[in-house]
């Protein structure tokens, strides 16, 4: 068991080692997140007393998408350079290199998130509730439950990069829904028993959507 | 060492293995020849547990595939085509994550006599994304040797090197030292092929035409048999 | 010769879940009830059962869009218990179910969702609503459509195979919680129109029964030949191999 946490730390640590050199990954994702963001202030032309109202959406297509970007990544290098073999080869649990990514990928999408909000933030002149930092970190344990597994998939697969989305948002759209309805919610300042199933109900999905992905990864890459 | 029980295995509903079988005892070498498409790189990722056989038994050093195969990869070290190196690190950052992964004790101290054996001590900081093709596959044997495997599978490791990685591989395909590991390699150089193993096989459409052992060691005859079989030797 | 009276043998026998297994005659029993079940469902619900009070007419859609819809939630069940046992018991049949399922699936949505449609203008006035059930027929439209996709990009058929079971077992799990998720969404704008309430006489209930009845039929029907279909290509395909000595 302690080996299974040592080989899961030493897979994250080589894959931040990995993106740290090139950045390309987490830098794609961050300029995409703010073009997100740009296109929506000029398409809604926002002004300050309008922007409570679509801000949640905004904030949420904008992670969700960025994030997206970034899943399809997550197995490239693997793909690549044929080190998913490598990894194979390695005496290693199949679930803990789906744990070791999903953890990864987890990291990735919450530090593109950190550098977006403030940006978020001043552009829609709207002030920080603490508890959306945690709706957002469940919204991203499920994006990142489940795009990885998805992005395992792409290893694999033709069009790649056009067939993540199409895969990925069906399964997450509850995910999402709950995320705009907390957001909104928040940012309104409604009563929090009003609004706490829904962080419930991210709970469940995230707990549930991670046990099937976990005990599914290890046919994703079986020969 | 190496027990393989009516192998089979099918892509696509084609088999590509028929029906192998072959006991390698410890210690042993086999060469496995044959023609593009017989079927040899997949027998050996089916050894090295990257794939699973459709049919069959393989059982390495007592345990079964079927349970053990986590143990088995333990013991096995692959080198093939592919080096399986990450090209944004180093030549020791490679060698540290894989090291790390199959848990080899002294790891520092390992990398550095590796990097020394192989002839890259130099370069130990350098990306891997830098190295020539025959530094990559000396970079690829110190992966191989990191956890001091007992069964050495390699498929066709002679392709594309230069001199200096050819001897390597020479050396550890003698088998020289103790104590001595189990190696299957494949390869379309006859010479090489035979120059170090005790046993040598043909595969010719997923299955064994040929084979010859210690008992019955005749390259003559092999050659011939080779020639007919897969057409102008090499 | 052996080879494909065994492939016969399995053709016969291996009608997967929902289906126990049948000799070839009882197929077109099916086949027979299916029309017959069709036949009674157009008569009840265009002549036989009642005249709506307040839709008129054109609430006998409501037969059609509710069997076709239940009809495409049972095709995903059934994709996802077939890709489950494929990947525990690796055998072809049930992907070829699951395959066939996901593909059947998506015809029945797409009729749910323009039958829904197509009540839903003149009743509501609008071509679309946001409640929980269109919109979860949606959700489900892209699900099989993924799905379909998704195999379609990979070239191996092993890996195929899987990646379909995994992604199934993966959307029957999203699905519902979907549902809950909308309906959850919708109950905190009251005024939104509501799934269209009204009374059901005893012979509207009988009708939807019968449609519902006849539409699973149907599907069953359509997966039996579209399994048929599909045994058929692979017995060919391994003719062929046999023809060109890969065999």
């Amino acid at each position: 068991m302690k080996q299974l946490i040592y080989q899961v730390g030493t897979v994250i640590r080589k894959d931040l080692a990995v993106e740290m050199r090139s950045r390309e990954r987490l830098i794609a994702m961050l300029v995409f997140a703010l073009i997100v963001i740009l296109v929506f202030s000029f398409a809604f032309d926002l002004r300050v007393q309008d922007a409570a109202a679509v801000a949640p959406g905004v904030l949420w297509v904008t992670f969700s998408f960025a994030g997206m970007l970034g899943l399809g990544r997550s197995f490239v290098r693997e793909r690549e350079d044929g080190c998913l073999d490598g990894l194979l080869l390695c005496p290693v649990d199949r679930s803990a290199i789906y744990v070791a990514k999903m953890v990864g990928n987890l990291l990735f999408i919450a530090l593109m998130e950190a550098c977006t909000l403030p940006i978020f933030f001043a552009l829609f002149n709207l002030a920080l509730p603490p508890l959306l930092l945690v709706v957002i970190l469940l919204g991203t344990i499920g994006f990142a439950a489940v795009g990885t597994l998805f992005a395992a998939m792409m290893a694999y697969a033709r069009a790649r990069d056009l067939l993540l989305p199409v895969l990925f948002f069906p399964i997450v759209i509850p995910l999402l829904i709950a995320g705009v309805k907390l957001s909104a919610g928040l940012f309104d300042g409604q009563p929090w028993s009003e609004i706490n199933h829904w962080l419930h109900f991210m709970i469940a999905f995230d707990v549930i959507l991670l046990v099937v992905s976990y005990l599914s990864f290890e046919y994703l890459v079986e020969e | 060492m190496i027990a393989v029980e009516q192998l089979t295995k099918s892509f696509n509903g084609q088999p590509v293995l028929r029906g192998i079988d072959l006991h390698v005892s410890p210690g042993e070498c086999v060469a496995i020849m044959g023609p593009n498409g017989a079927g040899k790189t997949t027998l050996l990722r089916i050894l090295a547990t990257l794939s699973r056989p459709s049919g069959g038994r393989l059982t390495i050093d007592g345990l079964a595939s079927e349970s053990h195969a986590s143990a088995i990869r333990q013991r096995v070290g692959l080198i093939s085509h592919q080096p399986l190196l990450y090209e944004d690190l180093s030549a020791e950052e490679n060698l540290r994550f894989y090291g790390r992964m199959y848990g080899v004790p002294d790891l520092e101290w390992r990398i550095a006599a590796l990097l020394e054996r192989v002839g890259l001590d130099l370069r130990r900081y350098e990306l891997a994304r830098t190295f020539s093709r025959g530094m990559k596959q000396r970079l690829a044997i110190a992966r191989v040797l990191l956890h001091e495997p007992k069964v050495l599978l390699m498929d066709e490791p002679y392709t594309g090197l230069d001199e200096q990685a050819a001897g390597i591989l020479d050396e550890m395909v003698s088998n020289g030292q103790a104590p001595r590991r189990t190696i299957v390699l494949t390869t379309h150089d006859m010479e090489r092929g035979l120059q170090y193993s005790q046993r040598a096989l043909i595969l010719v459409k997923g299955q064994i035409a040929h084979q010859m052992d210690g008992s019955s060691w005749d390259p003559a005859r092999f050659r011939q048999e080779y020639r007919r079989l897969v057409g102008a030797a090499r | 010769m052996a080879e494909r009276q065994s492939q016969e043998t399995t053709a016969r026998t291996a009608t997967g879940t929902p289906l126990k297994a049948r000799p070839a005659r009882a197929i077109s029993l099916l086949h027979i009830l299916t029309a017959g079940a069709i036949a009674l469902g157009l008569v009840m619900a265009f002549l036989v059962a009642p005249r709506e009070a307040t839709m008129g007419d054109v609430q006998r859609i409501f037969y059609f869009h509710v069997a076709a819809s239940w009809t495409g939630y049972l095709a995903l069940a059934v994709t996802f218990v077939a890709g489950l046992l494929y990947l525990r018991r690796g055998e072809r049949r049930w992907d070829r179910m699951s395959w066939a399922s996901a593909e059947i699936g998506l015809l029945f949505i797409t009729e749910g969702i323009i039958t829904g449609s197509l009540w839903a203008k003149p009743v509501w006035g609008t071509w679309w609503t946001w409640d929980p059930r269109l919109t979860t027929s949606a959700v489900l439209w892209l699900v099989y459509a993924a799905y379909l996709l998704l195999r379609h990009s990979i070239e191996e058929e092993a890996r195929r195979a899987r990646f379909g079971a995994v992604y199934s077992i993966l959307a029957f799990v999203a699905v519902p919680l979907n549902f809950m998720a909308i309906r959850w969404w919708r109950a905190m704008h009251p005024l939104v129109l509501n799934s269209p309430g009204f009374g059901m006489t005893p012979t509207m209930l009988i009708t939807l029964i019968i449609s519902v009845v006849a539409f699973t039929l149907l599907y069953m029907t359509m997966l039996s030949l579209r399994l048929r279909v599909a045994r058929a290509e692979e017995a060919l395909r391994q003719l062929r191999l046999q023809q060109e000595g890969l065999t």
